[in-house]
């Protein structure tokens, strides 16, 4: 699967994409983001607050909750500051 | 019509070639955001706006076919850049363009007030003491709310 982060996510882990195979356990987003806080000091930094990431699945915003089995694409970020 | 894009835009140009092509636009309604060159605290030196490419014009192009199904619009435009911008420079443009002026000028409003918090952009201030990324604004995610229905 490939996750992009964006902004301060971006910044914190040091790099925009990467191509991840997960693990079984990871069945939603939440589930996601618990994998990659493991994944180093940087994925801690980006992840500490979960409130203050979004996420889209597929190019489409989705939360949490969001199932990803046969998603293609995760986008992690902080709210948008467009315009 | 959604563009995104590094270059500059010529407001003017984009309002006129609206305007000529189609006679049943009564009123054009038009809003450009610019880079400002301090904020509450410190001087801004540059402005560095990241986005989402693919996603960015799917929810732009979803915005713009929201506004048409809830106003009567004859013409709709976003452009929004990217990049390293220096304080003064263009950021966004949206003009609408209507039989009538309600309906140009709310959807302008609605537009703007939605990408805001909606489109995937992430801008970074440079300031004389560093950079730093730009916290999303409350009174911005009130502004986009209120369109919600």
């Amino acid at each position: 699967m490939r996750i992009l982060y964006f902004g301060w996510v971006r910044t914190n882990i040091g790099l925009g994409t990467e191509e991840i195979s997960l693990p079984p356990h990871v069945e939603n987003v939440e589930d996601l983001i618990e994998f990659l806080r493991d994944q180093g000091d940087g994925y801690r930094a980006a992840f500490e607050n979960i409130k203050a990431i979004r996420v889209a699945v597929d190019q489409e915003m989705a939360d949490m909750a969001t199932p990803l089995n046969g998603s293609k694409e995760v986008a992690l970020f902080p709210p948008m500051t467009g315009g | 019509m959604i563009r995104v894009q590094k270059e500059d835009f010529d407001a003017g140009q984009e309002i006129r070639g609206i305007s000529a092509k189609n006679v049943e636009v009564g009123g054009v309604a038009s809003f450009i955001g610019l880079v400002r060159g301090a904020n509450e605290e410190s001087q801004i030196t540059a402005m560095t706006l990241e986005h989402y490419p693919g996603m960015t014009e799917k929810i732009l192009f979803g915005l713009e076919s929201e506004a048409r199904t809830r106003w009567q619009l004859e013409d709709v435009l976003i452009i929004h850049r990217y990049g390293e911008l220096t304080p003064g420079e263009q950021i966004v443009l949206v003009i609408t363009a209507s039989a009538h002026r309600e309906d140009a000028l709310q959807s302008c409003q609605f537009l703007i007030d939605r990408l805001k918090t909606g489109a995937p952009f992430w801008k970074k201030e440079d300031t004389p003491a560093g950079s730093h990324w730009v916290e999303s604004k409350a009174e911005d995610d009130t502004a986009s709310e209120r369109w919600l229905k």
